[in-house]
């Protein structure tokens, strides 16, 4: 038995180290001078595929550098405004979608009308259904509209992604109805109710759709590639995507910069994030 | 009854904001886009039944891109079931080391996959790492973005990316199954692997359908890690329906994209219903 788990652990450490090691591997080569980057990889840009000599495997930086950050953040500018813009983005559709999630979220849980029901059905059929499907439909609106190319035509799906309406609503129909009765008997409004009793108390379940959301919208593909028909206007993650002479110095420390906002909401909120997994996991 | 009325056209008011968009940006076009698939030209379009069809469904891309994302599904969302459930055997229950296990196993799902780009194209290049390594060992080197292969290093990621979210779901399936089960089969002498197949997996059920559901869901995104790999004209075996898309896209071919999107919807739409109809039938049995 006892040798048993051991061999369990083992394995599972081994995974991790596989399941963790392209982050790994981009995190020590972030620390790499430009120099360093295009002396070992340089091949990558300049020779003709199949030519040239043999990437390495090339883990611990020769010289520590900050280098790659410096030239990122300080020296070119195009990197800082791709990754503001990112962010600028993700967070108007992180709000925007959080805003209307709750209080859709809220009506379809705890205030249910006449159809409801079926149009929830309709929401959740909808939120299986791929980019593939929806985007042709979203283009014909955004078409008409003359949003085509603005940052709009990628903020508007975002917003309205039917995503949150699915989580809030799972997530509040595992608040009690008995607190929301008790509010209301003390003479609270709806408004009141939603902000401070629902909220507080789907609290876990809101902070996950934030990481879920910023995490789809941070790593946006196939919406800009065909609303945002100016190049220069691509998000971060697509721009980080094409690799070329100019940026393969800085490529992996780009990468950490990408990952860091990401990153950082995980550490901090990874039990709540867990939590609201599983929370609407259940029906 | 002057309150109950109130109450109903709070859930109204309160679901409006949202649902305006919804119909506006999803539903009504939607049907637009429907009625697009049955007709030719732009601006006085002629009704032409189901040519278009005929066509999409005669084109070759658009029979490349299908049957490639089946076979996508068909071969990841079982395997990526399977390794989920097994990473959640293994990291259920207490202890420091379960816990770091389960937050690391979660973590590629959060991981944007843009930002270790680099890190695949010096490992899977032509001249790259892995190469060196088979070429060390003697064995001849792998085309791994330009061959069959890129279908697996594509089926890799899709598990890499999904199987913590997946492993979280069913941790909450297998907490949800009381102990007492276990010890009541443990005492009656059941061996490991019948408990498994006795218990954990028929009450694992419900929390099946769902990771089901949601695999599919996701698989469908693995057009991201495909395009940030390999751009917009990848290897044959990973041209997706999104491929087929976007490059209709780019000459604004309304009617192909039109039937290619419907017809997406069709397929989804009777696969989830198909898992939702045994569901409800096998717990009416029980």
């Amino acid at each position: 038995m006892k040798r048993r788990s051991v061999c369990g652990t083992l394995l599972l450490a081994l995974l991790s180290v596989l399941v963790l090691f392209p982050v790994i591997y981009t995190v020590c080569s972030a620390f790499m001078s430009n120099r360093e980057i295009l002396y070992y990889y340089g091949s990558l840009v300049t020779e003709e595929a199949g030519e040239g000599r043999w990437l390495p495997f090339h883990l611990i930086p020769d010289a520590f550098s900050l280098d790659a950050f410096y030239q990122i953040l300080l020296r070119r500018p195009d990197y800082l405004i791709k990754f503001w813009n990112s962010l600028f983005l993700t967070g108007v559709i992180v709000l925007g979608q959080l805003a209307l999630s709750c209080l859709a979220g809220y009506g379809f849980s705890k205030r249910r009308f006449p159809a409801s029901q079926v149009l929830f059905v309709l929401i959740v059929i909808l939120m299986l259904m791929p980019y593939q499907v929806t985007l042709v439909s979203n283009y014909i609106v955004l078409n008409a509209a003359g949003l085509i190319g603005s940052y709009l035509s990628v903020i508007l799906p975002g917003i309205f992604a039917p995503f949150g309406v699915f989580w809030m609503r799972q997530v509040m129909d595992g608040i009690p109805d008995d607190i929301l009765e008790a509010a209301a008997l003390d003479g609270a409004g709806q408004m009141r109710i939603l902000c401070q009793v629902v909220v507080p108390a789907a609290k876990g379940g809101l902070v996950s759709l934030i990481i879920l959301s910023f995490v789809d919208n941070w790593n946006m593909v196939e919406q800009p590639l065909v609303f945002l028909k100016d190049r220069t206007k691509y998000p971060l993650s697509i721009f980080l995507s094409q690799i070329n002479a100019q940026t393969l110095g800085a490529a992996f420390a780009s990468g950490l910069l990408a990952m860091l906002p990401v990153a950082l909401l995980f550490a901090f909120f990874q039990e709540e994030l867990a939590e609201g997994i599983s929370l609407t996991g259940r029906r | 009854m002057k309150l109950k009325t109130k109450t109903k056209w709070t859930g109204v008011l309160l679901t409006a904001p949202y649902l305006a968009g919804f119909f506006l940006l999803f539903v009504i076009p939607f049907f637009i886009s429907v009625s697009y698939t049955f007709t030719r030209g732009v601006g006085a379009m002629e009704f032409v039944g189901l040519a278009n069809y005929a066509d999409v469904l005669g084109s070759a891309a658009f029979r490349l891109a299908f049957y490639n994302t089946f076979r996508f599904l068909l071969f990841g969302v079982p395997l990526l079931m399977a390794v989920s459930l097994w990473l959640a055997c293994m990291v259920n229950g207490r202890g420091r080391e379960k816990q770091v296990f389960r937050s690391i196993f979660l973590y590629p799902m959060v991981l944007p996959v843009a930002s270790v780009v680099m890190f695949f194209q010096v490992f899977l290049a032509e001249r790259g790492i892995l190469n060196s390594l088979l070429t060390l060992m003697g064995l001849p080197s792998v085309g791994w973005l330009d061959s069959e292969t890129s279908f697996g290093v594509l089926l890799f990621l899709y598990i890499w990316k999904n199987c913590g979210y997946n492993m979280v779901l069913f941790l909450a399936g297998l907490h949800a199954i009381p102990e007492e089960y276990y010890e009541i089969a443990r005492l009656e002498g059941a061996g490991r692997g019948q408990i498994f197949r006795r218990i954990t997996l028929p009450l694992l059920e419900p929390s099946t359908v769902f990771v089901l559901v949601i695999s599919i869901m996701n698989g469908f995104k693995s057009f991201r890690e495909a395009y940030l790999l390999a751009g917009t004209m990848p290897h044959q075996s990973i041209y997706m329906l999104q491929h087929f898309m976007n490059n209709n896209f780019d000459n604004l071919n309304y009617q192909r994209l039109s039937v290619a999107a419907f017809l997406t919807f069709l397929w989804i739409f009777l696969m989830v219903a198909v898992i939702f109809g045994i569901r409800t039938r096998r717990e009416r049995e029980v």
